[in-house]
């Protein structure tokens, strides 16, 4: 019997589809855990499980878990490092720059003078974003100095985690960006995210269509995986002419609208793979 | 499966027997994110904030 340990913050449609998968398994015995409800000590193994399947919408909550279910030996899938790696944009965009991987131009700044200097370095139209977030929450496109003014001082107003100004290059998207599924290092399936907005989340509105997985597109995301040290990972790709570039990389991926989309049993593959590394140690 | 109203705009909502606690649905009517918390009875709150680390 495999012991899957399933942490979760709510329960999604994603995390139903996955526990729908992981309970109609005979080999398979599920542990549910609702993140906010446990606590932890640390000198105590905190479930006996043989893996955490680590689902939480809280980045916050889901690293330190991962790490605590590491520190006693059971692995995680996605692990804390990886986590790391993907939940915080500037580690990403390191990683990929460090790795000659295509990323739009990221420039930091820690103080509301630099901040102004890092996005007239950048060039306007330019991003910024919050280094911890999703769903397209608190992204400013800056479009001029005046805006830029304006947005640093409202980010200065919201508390010490947004005076870490992380500022992009605006990528001139063709009304749409892709969003490549990935298990392990290998890409099993990818969409379209098309929008009138620049913001092409799903979670904002944006409309899925299934994207074909190129030979380029999958050798890229092939090589990015592998620079955030690989899993589950949904991997945001943009357009240009010069070919793609890898904007963001998630860590516990939303696939509700990607199933009849692509024609993938996401939740299957997903469920596979965390099988998989149980059985692997 | 039972009948429950939202806390929000009162419209009819129907859990069916795959309804789990914890889980979370949408009111058709108003759009509320709604979580439910008891089954026998039903019962359903509206749920907590998105807060700021949450995402994907």
């Amino acid at each position: 019997m495999i012991r899957v340990g399933f942490l979760y913050t709510r329960l999604r449609v994603e995390e139903k589809y996955l526990l729908e998968e992981l309970e109609g398994r005979p080999e398979v015995n599920v542990t549910r855990i609702p993140d906010g409800e446990v606590f932890f000590d640390i000198t105590q193994k905190p479930a006996e499980v043989d893996v955490l399947f680590e689902r939480s919408i809280s980045y916050s909550r889901g690293l330190y878990i991962a790490r605590i279910f590491e520190a006693h030996g059971i692995p995680v899938i996605n692990s804390s490092l990886v986590a790391e790696r993907c939940g915080d944009k500037y580690v990403t965009s390191q990683l990929l720059v460090q790795n000659g991987i295509p990323t739009p131009r990221v420039v930091m700044a820690f103080d509301e003078e630099s901040a102004l200097g890092a996005i007239e370095a950048v060039g306007y139209p330019c991003v910024l974003k919050p280094v911890v977030g999703s769903w397209g929450r608190l992204l400013a496109k800056v479009d001029n100095r005046y805006s830029a003014e304006s947005f640093i001082e409202h980010k200065a107003s919201l508390g010490i985690n947004h005076q870490i100004f992380y500022v992009q290059e605006y990528i001139n998207k063709p009304g749409r960006d892709i969003r490549a599924f990935v298990i392990g290092d290998e890409p099993i399936c990818a969409i379209y995210r098309s929008s009138d907005s620049w913001i092409t989340n799903t979670a904002r509105g944006a409309v899925a269509t299934n994207c074909p997985v190129t030979e380029e597109m999958a050798d890229l995301c092939r090589h990015a995986a592998r620079a955030v040290g690989s899993g589950l990972l949904a991997l945001d790709l943009f357009e240009t002419e010069n070919g793609f570039t890898i904007n963001e990389i998630n860590h516990t991926m939303e696939f509700r609208n990607s199933i009849t989309t692509t024609g993938v049993n996401i939740p299957q593959k997903m469920v596979n793979y965390v099988i998989d590394r149980a059985t692997a140690n | 499966m039972s009948i429950i109203n939202c806390p929000e705009c009162a419209a009819e909502i129907m859990l069916d027997e795959r309804t789990e606690v914890g889980e979370i649905i949408v009111c058709s009517d108003c759009g509320v994110d709604l979580e439910v918390t008891a089954l026998d009875p039903a019962a359903i709150q509206l749920a907590p904030m998105e807060q700021e680390d949450w995402g994907e």
